[in-house]
This record gives structure tokens, C-alpha cells and sequence, in this order.
């Protein structure tokens, strides 16, 4: 087979492959579509001495959540360990935001890890993840 | 002996045996002991200013009776810790400071003389530390006895736990200076690993200070914070927690809540204790002895 005989071929098999390409390239658009991830949900917290505004939320499994929490008084803490999200601190009258996406169904904690006096153990709260 | 718990654990080259020896006595034990062999005590989670009588009705007496159970023990260990949260929290920086001062004086009426303090979140989240520097001084140190390298790390004075870069740096130009199969002695009020980050029973950024620990053999933690005896191995470095000198806390995510676990009148003080820690073997060995605040049966 001679290089420019070779070169021909090849650019055949280019043009014919082209079509095709061009089909997966829109398949593929088509179910990256089907599959978007769904919108990022925005829950609105405060917390203060010694409760968050919310006790108990609930979240679907999947759904991208942003947390977006403001402390009332001192300096405060937000950790979702199972999630593996946490602020570095959350402070009076300014929004911080965590973002994680719970990726299984149960009952999951959500705590303040800056010690905030007294009551600063039983501050807490739970997300209740569902399918 | 009676109900005494005997723990003896011998961590060389990373290996870790933990036995019951029923029968051990300090007696036979001190017998073997070469000249270099020693105890300390460790006292923990004091949280002096509670007062709860749900929780603890002898809220008031729990610690005078530690101490005289310290003060009578048959030989004197070398030294006591008491590693944090001598005091409850309150947001008043006087009250503060006066049960600090409480402590610092019921602490003197220990026999043995050498006293380490250090700080627990409740003694030093809210003021940085500020009040116990005043009462204790320094809250992270080193000291070094009978051959023992012992570093006290402070975990709580930044209220988000962590140890800090500062910290951080003065722990690795500290270690650079060991052998790494010197004996070294950790001391921490909060774990130094991830036991329990849904209840705060971890330190932010221990991971770092673990990793500067690892390279050295003969290497052991012991904190407090959680009320209750935990044994842990991160690789070939065992933490040890400590029972409470107040009230006795669930064990890790057993239950929804880390609530006090309720006194029981039919065994009172039962969950409260405090800890004998032997050194052998230039400080190789490593051996452990929970005692009650009160022997059963005598409250």
C-alpha cells in the first residue's frame, strides 16, 4: 500500500465516520439533557442561642441543596459531617452559604462546631432525606 | 481490685496488646518495676460549677472525693493532669475565673505536687483561653520526665476546635527535634481524630497534627472531652479517653442526643472515674488502670 493510497483510505473512513459522529454527538446532547441535574434548592437558616430556625428539614435525595444561614447573635458553627459539608464560620448579619447534595435517603445531622456558650451541645438539627 | 477495670496495653513498634488481668495488683506490679518505671493520674472533665442534681445530686462533692481517692492511693503517682474542662462554662467571665480558682484550690489539696492543667472548651472557647492563661498559664506545653518526652496540645481556646497553624508548627519543630522511637506522651482535651463529628467529638484539623505524630513508634494520646473510656488506633497510635469527674455521657452516636447519661441511685458515681497511667520499660510500655470516684458499695 503505497503512503498516498493509505492517506485516501483514511480520509474515506473520515468522511463516512463523520455522519455518525455527529449522530452521537447530538445522542449524547439529547440524554444529557434527559439527565440534568435538578436545580440546586436554596434553604434560608438562622440560628442563634441555642437553636436553628428550622429543626428538622427535609431534602431529596439527589437535589443539590445550598444552605444559606445567618447567625442572630455570636458567632456559630454549620456541619453536616455525614455530607462532608461545613462552614468555617457563620457570622451575625451575613449570609453563609454550604452546599452539598445528600446521595442517600436517612436522618442526618446538622450541628454548630464553634462552641457558643452553655446550651452549645444541643445545638443541632436534622435533615430527613427521601427518595 | 475488686471491679477495677485493668487494661494493660504495650505498644512497641506498633503493636498493641490489650489484656484483663484480673488478679494484677499494684503491689506485684510496682515489684517489677525498674527505678525508671512510673505513674501519673489523669483527672478529666471536672466541669467544677455544674449543678444539676438530675444529672449529679453530689454535683458539689464528686471532686473532693477524686481527690481523696488520689490522696489515698498507696503510692503517690509522680505527677497529675487533668486534661480540661475543669469548669462548666458560664458567660460570666468573673464566675469563670472564681471556678477556676475553686479548682486551682481543691487541686492543692492533692498530695503529689506536680500538677499539669490544661484547658477544655469550656474553661477557654468562650474567652480564647484568656481566663485560664491567667489561673494555669500556657495552654499547649512540653515537658519531659524520668525519659518521657509528654506534649499537652490545646484543642478548645479557638472555639472552632482547632489547633491552628501556630500550634501546628510549634508541635512539628518540637517533634523534629525526637527520635522517632522516643517515648512521647500526647495529652489533648478533644479527640485528636474524627470519633464522632456529628457530636463534636472531634478536632478540625487533628488530621494534621496525626500526621505529624505518626512518624514516631512509641507514641501515645490521651484526652478527655467525651466522658467515658475510648480506645482508638489511628495506625500504630492508640487514644485513650478518659471518664468525667461530673457526669458520664452515652457512647458515640449510640442514641440520637449526647445527653448525660441519667444518674442511677441504686449505683451512684457509676460512669465517673479517673486513671492511672503506668510508664515501663523507659516509658515503652504503656499500662492503664481505671479507678472510681468511689468504691462500689461504699457510697
Amino acid at each position: 500500500m503505497t503512503p498516498a493510497r493509505s492517506s485516501l483510505r483514511e480520509r474515506r473512513r473520515a468522511v463516512l465516520a463523520l455522519p455518525f459522529a455527529a449522530l452521537l454527538a447530538v445522542g449524547g446532547g439529547y440524554l444529557v439533557t434527559a439527565r440534568a441535574a435538578p436545580k440546586e434548592r436554596v434553604i434560608k437558616l438562622t440560628v442563634k442561642r441555642f437553636e436553628y430556625s428550622q429543626k428538622e428539614i427535609a431534602l431529596k435525595r439527589g437535589q443539590p441543596v445550598v444552605i444559606e444561614i445567618t447567625s442572630l447573635d455570636v458567632p456559630h458553627g454549620f456541619s453536616v459531617p455525614d455530607f462532608n459539608a461545613r462552614a468555617d464560620v457563620v457570622l451575625p448579619g451575613k449570609v453563609t452559604r454550604v452546599r452539598f447534595t445528600p446521595d442517600r435517603e436517612g436522618t442526618f445531622t446538622f450541628l454548630c462546631d464553634i462552641f457558643c456558650g452553655t446550651g452549645h451541645e444541643q445545638l443541632e438539627g436534622h435533615f430527613i432525606v427521601r427518595g | 481490685m475488686d471491679r477495677r477495670e485493668f487494661m494493660r496495653l504495650a505498644g512497641i513498634g506498633g503493636a498493641v496488646f490489650a489484656s484483663g488481668l484480673p488478679g494484677w495488683t499494684r503491689a506485684q506490679g510496682y515489684a517489677a518495676r525498674s527505678a525508671e518505671d512510673f505513674y501519673f493520674v489523669q483527672l478529666s472533665d471536672l466541669h467544677w460549677g455544674f449543678s444539676d442534681p438530675q444529672v449529679n445530686p453530689d454535683f458539689a462533692g464528686t471532686l473532693g472525693k477524686a481527690i481523696a481517692a488520689v490522696n489515698g492511693l498507696t503510692e503517690q503517682p509522680d505527677f497529675v493532669v487533668f486534661t480540661g474542662d475543669l469548669t462548666h462554662n458560664t458567660d460570666d467571665p468573673r464566675e469563670r475565673r472564681r471556678r477556676l480558682g475553686q479548682v486551682k484550690e481543691m487541686a492543692d489539696a492533692l498530695t503529689v505536687k506536680n500538677l499539669k492543667f490544661m484547658p477544655g472548651e469550656h474553661d477557654a472557647a468562650l474567652d480564647s483561653g484568656k481566663a485560664f492563661a491567667e489561673l494555669f498559664g500556657q495552654s499547649y506545653y512540653t515537658f519531659d520526665h524520668k525519659g518521657v518526652h509528654f506534649i499537652a496540645l490545646d484543642n478548645v481556646s479557638d472555639p472552632a476546635a482547632a489547633l491552628g497553624d501556630e500550634q501546628l508548627r510549634w508541635l512539628a519543630a518540637d517533634l523534629a527535634a525526637r527520635d522517632q522511637e522516643a517515648p512521647i506522651v500526647v495529652f489533648a482535651h478533644r479527640p485528636l481524630f474524627d470519633l464522632a463529628p456529628q457530636w463534636d467529638w472531634a478536632t478540625r484539623d487533628g488530621a494534621r497534627a496525626i500526621a505529624l505524630l505518626m512518624p514516631f513508634t512509641n507514641l501515645t494520646v490521651f484526652y478527655g472531652h467525651i466522658h467515658q473510656q475510648n480506645h482508638h488506633m489511628t495506625g500504630h497510635i492508640a487514644h485513650h479517653s478518659a471518664k468525667s469527674l461530673m457526669f458520664p455521657l452515652p457512647a458515640p452516636l449510640s442514641q440520637p442526643k449526647r445527653a448525660p447519661l441519667p444518674w442511677n441511685p441504686n449505683e451512684p458515681y457509676r460512669g465517673l472515674g479517673f486513671r492511672e497511667v503506668e510508664l515501663e520499660q523507659k516509658g515503652i510500655k504503656v499500662a492503664i488502670q481505671e479507678l472510681p470516684v468511689v468504691k462500689p458499695g461504699a457510697a
